[in-house]
């Protein structure tokens, strides 16, 4: 007879492979990625415990993880799909919501890029912003180009909008996911005319105020766009409007920038 | 050296690299305490997640210091222990103990892949899931102290320090344990012979083959 205690250690097994799965990604020492609609198509979004962590066009998925892997050190596998309220968040973002919150694992940043980025995620969709706009948001003015590198190295595109910053000159300027032809299809997806914008910036204009109130905004600003035409003034520089006896929006925030 | 104080070392020194190694070394004993005081492999499966996080969570808190004191089984079990306990608690009113045919589609029959030797194997699940359902007759308390003593094998003392209880209890209530599983083991052959037959040592297998 098999005593009573030898029998009772043989009930050890074996834990599923979701038990190790589940808890590494959890703590977020491993992640998981599903594709999501977007602007562009379906990109794929990854995650793990700590928030999204990696965003990527869906192309070719060994792809998609290798360049993971290769710039977080960390195993990543394929989810049939997001998190529901993931999912969710996302879709309301993408919509223009910026009260739905969304987690971000951003271990690795410098807390200058991670200040870029969560500055970046205040821009309203539907407007753009200057990346010395960005600088001068953040306490540091001078950083303009630090700004723009930071935004290249965005792992979380479309989640942080970093399509919505734009060069100083007012051209569009680059994009880290598919070039500057994805830029400004975002943008025109969510409701800006990229060519319009860049003739008026081509013109020299980089601020709109209303004679009627004499406040004065970025171009893109919502209080810039719902000015009637007879009464738009459009200016060089924030010095000229100032010159003309106009303030700045409290909403925009328009800066000196250095084109 | 025991290979949980180098671990704990390792976790003291750099927790996202040693976690990993925790994750490999205890998953499928905190997945077995689970399973065999709760009984559903689904809760089982949550329960060794969840404690597992919460380990990793404690000790990004814990100072070097107190992560390289740590015993890491019986505080381990602590941890699923009382996740199980909470599970059980909120569970108890809507549910009777496990059914064979549960445990069966619930990923027991990954044994017929291991051995796939028709009635035999069948025959073996069968008596592996009645101890494990005689063991969910025990009162929580008890069982909780022979699972951890005796399917876990912690020792009396880590079994006392995982569950906060004094040496003698914890030997009291083993011992009882297993006189009250005798008693429940010899009822079911008088009742069924035919599903419980005995195990020979010459015979003897061990089921955790079986069934990993």
């Amino acid at each position: 007879m098999m005593s009573l205690e030898t029998r009772l250690a043989s009930l050890r097994t074996t834990a599923p492979a979701s038990v190790a799965d589940g808890a590494l990604v959890a703590v977020g020492l491993a992640d998981r990625y599903a594709p999501v609609e977007s602007p562009l198509g379906d990109a794929f979004v990854a995650w793990n415990g700590r928030g999204v962590s990696w965003v990527g066009l869906a192309g070719d998925p060994a792809e998609f993880e290798e360049t993971f892997r290769a710039h977080t050190g960390r195993s990543i596998s394929r989810a049939e799909a997001l998190p529901a309220d993931l999912s969710r968040a996302i879709t309301r973002r993408l919509a223009g919501d910026r009260r739905a919150t969304i987690k971000l694992d951003l271990r690795g940043a410098t807390s200058f890029e991670a200040a870029v980025w969560r500055k970046t995620l205040e821009i309203p969709r539907g407007e753009v912003r200057p990346y010395g706009w960005i600088a001068a948001e953040i306490g540091n003015p001078r950083a303009v180009r630090a700004v723009g590198t930071a935004l290249a190295h965005n792992p979380v595109p479309l989640v942080v909008p970093c399509h919505r910053v734009v060069r100083s000159d007012g051209t569009i300027g680059r994009y880290s996911m598919g070039g500057a032809g994805n830029k400004r299809r975002i943008l025109a997806a969510e409701g800006l005319d990229p060519e319009a914008l860049e003739t008026e910036a081509s013109a020299g204009v980089r601020f709109i105020g209303s004679d009627t109130t004499h406040i004065v905004c970025l171009p893109t600003c919502r209080h810039a766009r719902a000015i009637t035409s007879p009464h738009r003034v459009r200016f060089g520089s924030l010095a000229a409007a100032r010159e003309a006896g106009y303030r700045a929006c409290k909403r925009c925030r328009p800066v000196s920038l250095a084109a | 050296m025991d290979t949980d104080v180098r671990l704990a070392a390792r976790l003291a020194a750099d927790l996202d690299r040693a976690f990993p190694a925790l994750v490999n070394d205890h998953r499928d004993r905190l997945y077995t305490i689970a399973l065999r005081i709760l009984g559903d492999p689904r809760d089982a499966e949550e329960v060794a997640q969840d404690a597992l996080v919460r380990a990793y969570r404690a000790i990004a808190g814990y100072p070097p210091t107190r992560t390289i004191e740590l015993r890491l089984r019986p505080w381990l079990a602590a941890i699923a222990v009382n996740l199980a306990r909470n599970r059980r608690r909120r569970h108890d009113d809507r549910r009777p103990p496990v059914q064979l045919e549960a445990l069966l589609s619930d990923g027991f029959d990954r044994a017929d892949e291991a051995a796939p030797d028709g009635p035999a194997s069948a025959l073996r699940r069968e008596r592996v899931a009645d101890l494990a359902e005689l063991l969910l007759e025990l009162p929580p308390a008890i069982r909780v102290a022979v699972v951890l003593r005796h399917v876990d094998g912690l020792s009396v003392a880590e079994t006392a320090e995982a569950l906060g209880r004094p040496e003698g209890t914890v030997k009291a209530q083993v011992s009882r344990g297993l006189d009250r599983l005798r008693i429940l083991i010899s009822a079911e052959a008088t009742a069924n012979p035919a599903s419980h037959p005995q195990v020979s040592a010459g015979r003897g297998f061990a089921a955790a083959e079986v069934l990993a």
